[in-house]
């Protein structure tokens, strides 16, 4: 039985697998599954400072190996995320972090301060979200733009903070170097890329928002290109996800530079994946004499 | 643990009518047993998402769903062959409500007749009305009428009355006591306005496309209106069933 247990920013976690955010809710779904315990973390569906209401459906639509989704960030609002669901979340045994998105840059602070006050583990900066109007993705798609919010938010939050990358931008290395430069203690990558379908039958988008989230194993080779650059860029640790499918995907991703995994997209066709990757990474560091699972991350060995 | 990905059995898997297939399944119901209007969401080799598809029949040992073959997800269920086993999450959602001291009016439209034949077992002799585009795709009318009175019409007339599904409701609404229906959403619409004119309750089961099935992932939205306030809800767990009063269209 190898060690599974990794430390992103101070912040241990049992093993390397945390659910990501917008695929798991604020837990209690999966938790009807397995015990909660079974993950390293959870990161909750992206709260904002007041409740959204999210996007009119159709949200989601498959697309080859994977899905496009625009949610709208549809959620109850900070307050009531702890109040409800944080004080449960917290008997869970495993590590919480709370995932935050605002309109402009004084509602992120105002939502780090909220949260620094309670017991959430983590703050993670979602500056990458491609389905809101306003917000979202524009905070993250530029060095600029990066480094100031991410230094705004810091001087806010007492927590650990991760700023979660958008791909949607050409130089993904300098944007998680702005990043690291600003404050943030780890990166989480990727979030979805920007995509777009079309019923030929109707001319209409196959989304409401027309266009929406690329993830699932189509977008995993991206991801870990984007993992390996920034890995190359930056000493803070990266969160990596993108795909992550297997236990296969799992040894890849930390091979390219990946502290610690968030999965989501293979929730919905395997509720069960994250115990049966957790257990393959076990099986894989046994069969070969690896004693922790950290002594995988970076190992790739480039041509 | 409320929730089980359950590997059942294919027992057989045929094509009934135009496109539409019904597949039974091995299933003893246990501690979590099916309610009528619930539905189970079926994995596909090589898909991303599962296939949300109600539950036409729970009785007997025998899990059925009757889906109709409109994708490629679908498509590969068609293709099972019996022997191997299906991964199937079972079951989910809130179905109908059935007081037996009631008289039933059941409505399936189309591909949404199926669970209304799980309904009807639960109901004291109902009335079944189902409507469908034309003849070809006319389905569980032997099923159905072993569980109650049915009533049946096409639109273009090729079986039963020539005609939709609220003209035999609007005929025969005085003989029950509540309205439950599954089928296209402009259908239970109309439905949903012809039990108001009559002061029926009425139940409409409403399908929206899914991710989880679980109630994590909000992708299946719907609008509906709780004590004078508009909020979203999710199919997969506050419906498929929902008070029709209550569902903004």
């Amino acid at each position: 039985m190898a060690d599974l247990s990794v430390n992103v920013a101070g912040v241990h976690f049992n093993n390397p697998l945390i659910a990501a955010s917008g695929t798991f809710g604020f837990g209690r779904e999966y938790g009807e599954f397995y015990p909660l315990s079974a993950l390293g973390g959870i990161s909750c569906k992206g709260i904002t400072l007041h409740r959204r209401d999210g996007n009119p459906p159709p949200r989601i639509a498959e697309t080859p190996s994977g899905i496009l989704n625009a949610v709208g960030l549809q959620n109850p609002g900070v307050d009531v995320f702890i109040q409800e669901d944080l004080p449960w979340l917290k008997q869970q045994n495993t590590v919480v972090i709370a995932n935050i998105a605002g309109n402009t840059v004084e509602e992120y602070c105002q939502m780090a301060e909220k949260l620094s006050a309670t017991d959430v583990d983590m703050i993670e900066l979602n500056i990458s979200c491609p389905n809101v109007k306003s917000g979202g993705v524009q905070f993250g798609t530029s060095c600029a733009a990066v480094e100031d919010i991410t230094a705004q938010v810091r001087r806010h939050c007492t927590k650990p903070l991760i700023v979660k990358l958008s791909p949607n931008v050409t130089d993904i290395a300098s944007i998680a170097k702005s990043a690291e430069a600003a404050g943030a203690d780890a990166v989480s990558m990727i979030n979805t890329l920007t995509g777009m379908r079309i019923d030929i039958r109707t001319r209409r988008p196959v989304i409401r928002n027309n266009t929406g989230g690329l993830s699932g194993a189509a977008v995993f080779p991206v991801a870990v290109r984007m993992v390996w650059q920034v890995a190359n860029a930056v000493s803070i640790p990266i969160i990596g996800m993108g795909g992550i499918s297997t236990w296969e995907d799992a040894v890849e991703m930390l091979m390219a530079g990946a502290t610690a995994l968030q999965i989501g997209t293979v929730l919905f066709s395997d509720p069960y994946a994250p115990v049966k990757i957790n257990e393959g990474l076990n099986r894989f560091l046994d069969e070969n004499g690896i004693q922790s699972v950290t002594e995988l991350t970076g190992t790739v060995q480039p041509w | 643990m409320k929730y089980d990905v359950r590997q059942l059995p294919l027992l057989s898997n045929k094509e009934i009518a135009q496109g539409i297939y019904d597949m039974r399944l091995e299933y003893k119901q246990d501690d979590l047993p099916v309610q009528c209007g619930q539905f189970a969401h079926v994995y596909v080799p090589g898909k991303s998402l599962r296939r949300p598809i109600s539950v036409c029949d729970a009785s007997g040992g025998v899990l059925r769903l009757v889906y109709q073959v409109k994708g490629e997800g679908t498509k590969i269920m068609s293709q099972m062959q019996p022997g191997g086993t299906v991964d199937v999450l079972v079951p989910l959602g809130h179905g109908f409500s059935v007081d037996s001291t009631k008289r039933y009016c059941l409505i399936g439209g189309g591909i949404g007749v199926p669970p209304m034949l799980y309904t009807a077992r639960q109901c004291e002799n109902p009335l079944i009305i189902t409507g469908f585009r034309s003849e070809s795709l006319v389905i569980l009318q032997d099923d159905l009428k072993a569980c109650g009175e049915t009533l049946l019409c096409t639109d273009d007339g090729s079986a039963g009355e020539k005609g939709f599904v609220t003209d035999l409701l609007r005929a025969h609404i005085a003989e029950v006591d509540e309205v439950c229906a599954c089928g296209p959403t402009p259908m239970l619409k109309a439905i949903a306005a012809v039990c108001k004119e009559f002061n029926k309750p009425c139940q409409i089961s409403l399908e929206e496309r899914m991710g989880c099935g679980v109630g994590a992932c909000l992708v299946c939205a719907v609008k509906v209106r709780k004590n004078g306030e508009e909020i979203m809800q999710h199919v997969c767990k506050n419906g498929p069933v929902f008070n029709a009063e209550e569902v903004v269209f």
